[in-house]
């Protein structure tokens, strides 16, 4: 189906594409962290590609592998009904990836989520939170060494919640006041 | 669109009357917030101006489970997922080990499963509108919605022993057959589901309130709703004909006749109307699968995927320990990887598995449908009012279940 989208992808980027493969009728791209967020672009924004929707993020703990863990794109092309794959390697030590929430939006919550259960950083998140667990959570609960049975320390009550009307206030209010205080 | 209303409101230099802007806890208990999922709002009078979903309440640590289980023990977490339609998520994971197999199901399987998809996907329409209207004060709505509910659950009952965790997929196969009288049934209780899709149409369509409280609020553009991933019922109302039974058809969808009904702005009120019209197709599916229904072999006939039938199992050891592998070890499911995707009620669900050569996943991910609506929510709800939130939270049909795993 996508296989031009494949041969394009090995013409376009050689020395980013590591692998491709279509096995099981799925076709799948190995890119290196490098070209993660031009490969992106440009599988947007190729008429003929059109890959205008992320299905879905997610990560693979591959434990004993190097590099260890492996982000999995799934993009969708509505316009032309064609499936693609990406993978990207990502190391273990202190794992960190362009953010590619800049080309599709639902790349944002589904980020949020592998930081949240794989722990790897996405550079140029705008707001990279944990999502399912609670901020004082300790470690990250879909890595391979994270054991099934571990418990979490006891914590405090929060003496303050998240306050919406601070940030409100810093976003814009102070913002705004800087601008004035800037005018002549 | 809204976002621009939230964003001239929230830089706006004198507040009006209220000299400040409030928060407001929407959830994470509150009647209108199904499941259970808290959005911070923050409102300028009664205008929200900022919404910032927080879910996770419900989380179970489903992947991590799985990663824990056979290959067919997965099935009952399955069930909890959309737990509107659980035939669906079971039928989604069935296809997706099969694809990971490289096996087909029986032609049989395929129409059973067809039939009883869309049954499915027809008590979570009910519900879904049900609760909807429920919401926006209509009783007696949904009071009807949840009789035709029941009515389908007295068959999926009928069916498969249970009315809510059903478990009834196999890989490769279904738990068992049809009952002999399933089509006596359905003809019985196919024209109560019509009555009460006319009574649903007759209360809600052309009712002033429901109309005034749905029409262009919760409004979302078609090219952002591709963008933040959604699916399903949600990005038809944009006028995006994107249907998984229709674009890469499965099961017996490719031998059936049925329209993907598409709305036009994009508002709860063509989301309500995309479901409506939707329930009509669906049945209309079922019958002509019970019609063109056809005979042969319910399962796979491979030993190292079916369970052997309990007479085996009890007066031959080879069945014995058939069985015993079967359950013990689980299916061996050669090494890999695959997505499979299909529409369930609420858009696509896929899975994506992992395989290293044994009987349990590796890695099992869900991509669950509402996960990405609540992803997006906020720009459906901010720069419009505090009392939109709930017929657009209703239409995107939020499932607990399903956004937290």
């Amino acid at each position: 189906m996508s296989r031009a989208a494949l041969d394009g992808l090995v013409a376009t980027f050689p020395q980013h594409i590591l692998e491709t493969t279509d096995r099981l009728g799925d076709e799948v791209a190995i890119v290196a962290p490098a070209g993660l967020l031009e490969i992106a672009t440009w599988l947007r924004d190729t008429p003929a590609l059109a890959f205008n929707m992320l299905s879905d993020v997610t990560a693979v703990d591959y434990l004993a592998r190097n590099p260890r863990f492996e982000v999995v794109y799934q993009l969708y092309s509505v316009s032309k009904k064609h499936r693609l794959r990406l993978r990207v390697p990502v190391g273990a030590e202190s794992p960190s990836l362009t953010s590619v929430t800049s080309v599709w939006l639902s790349a944002n919550w589904a980020e949020r989520e592998v930081w949240d259960m794989y722990g790897i950083r996405f550079e140029g998140h705008p707001d990279l939170r944990r999502i399912l667990m609670y901020e004082e959570f300790e470690g990250h609960p879909l890595r391979k060494d994270y054991p099934m049975q571990q418990s979490q320390p006891r914590m405090d009550l929060r003496r303050k919640e998240r306050d919406a009307v601070e940030e409100y206030k810093t976003l814009y209010v102070d913002k705004l006041a800087q601008a004035r205080k800037a005018e002549p | 669109m809204n976002r621009a209303i939230a964003d001239a409101l929230a830089a706006a230099p004198e507040r009006g009357v209220q000299e400040d802007v409030m928060v407001l806890n929407m959830g994470p208990s509150h009647p209108a917030m199904h499941g259970t999922v808290r959005m911070v709002l923050t409102l300028d009078g009664e205008t929200v101006i900022k919404c910032d979903p927080e879910i996770g309440y419900l989380h179970r640590g489903f992947e991590k489970q799985c990663e824990n289980a056979t290959w067919s023990q997965v099935f009952p977490y399955t069930d909890r997922l959309n737990y509107c339609s659980p035939l669906l998520n079971n039928f989604g994971y069935a296809l997706a080990v099969e694809k990971m197999l490289g096996i087909k199901a029986t032609d049989r399987c395929n129409y059973i499963r067809t039939i009883l998809g869309e049954m499915a996907r027809l008590a979570d329409h009910f519900t879904s509108l049900g609760a909807g209207a429920l919401e926006l004060g209509a009783m007696s709505a949904f009071l009807y919605a949840v009789e035709a509910r029941d009515h389908i659950w007295d068959l999926v009952e009928e069916v498969t022993g249970a009315r809510l965790t059903v478990s009834f997929a196999r890989i490769g196969g279904l738990k068992e057959d049809l009952p002999d009288n399933f089509a006596e049934r359905w003809e019985a209780t196919e024209p109560r589901l019509w009555d009460v899709i006319k009574k649903l149409d007759q209360l809600s369509t052309k009712n002033r309130i429901f109309m005034d409280r749905m029409m262009n609020t919760g409004t979302i553009g078609a090219d952002e709703a591709i963008s933040l991933g959604f699916t399903g019922p949600v990005l038809r109302s944009t006028g995006v004909a994107y249907d998984i039974r229709k674009d890469s058809p499965y099961f017996a969808y490719d031998r059936v006749d049925f329209e993907v009904p598409v709305g036009t702005n994009g508002d709860n009120y063509d989301r309500y109307l995309v479901r409506l019209e939707e329930m009509k197709q669906s049945i209309s599916i079922i019958r002509q699968c019970l019609k063109g229904l056809p005979g042969g072999p319910l399962n796979v006939d491979d030993p190292h995927i079916m369970l052997p039938p309990k007479e085996l199992v009890y007066n031959s050891i080879e069945g014995m320990i058939n069985h015993f592998k079967l359950i013990f070890e689980g299916i061996q499911v050669p090494a890999g990887e695959v997505y499979s995707y299909t529409e369930a009620a609420n858009g696509e669900l896929g899975f994506y598995i992992v395989s290293n050569g044994t009987g349990k996943p590796y890695k099992l991910r869900v991509r669950p449908p509402c996960f990405y609506f609540m992803g997006g929510i906020d720009r459906m709800i901010e720069g419009g009012m505090l009392s939109d939130i709930i017929p657009t939270f209703d239409t995107i049909n939020m499932i607990g279940g399903e956004v937290d795993r």
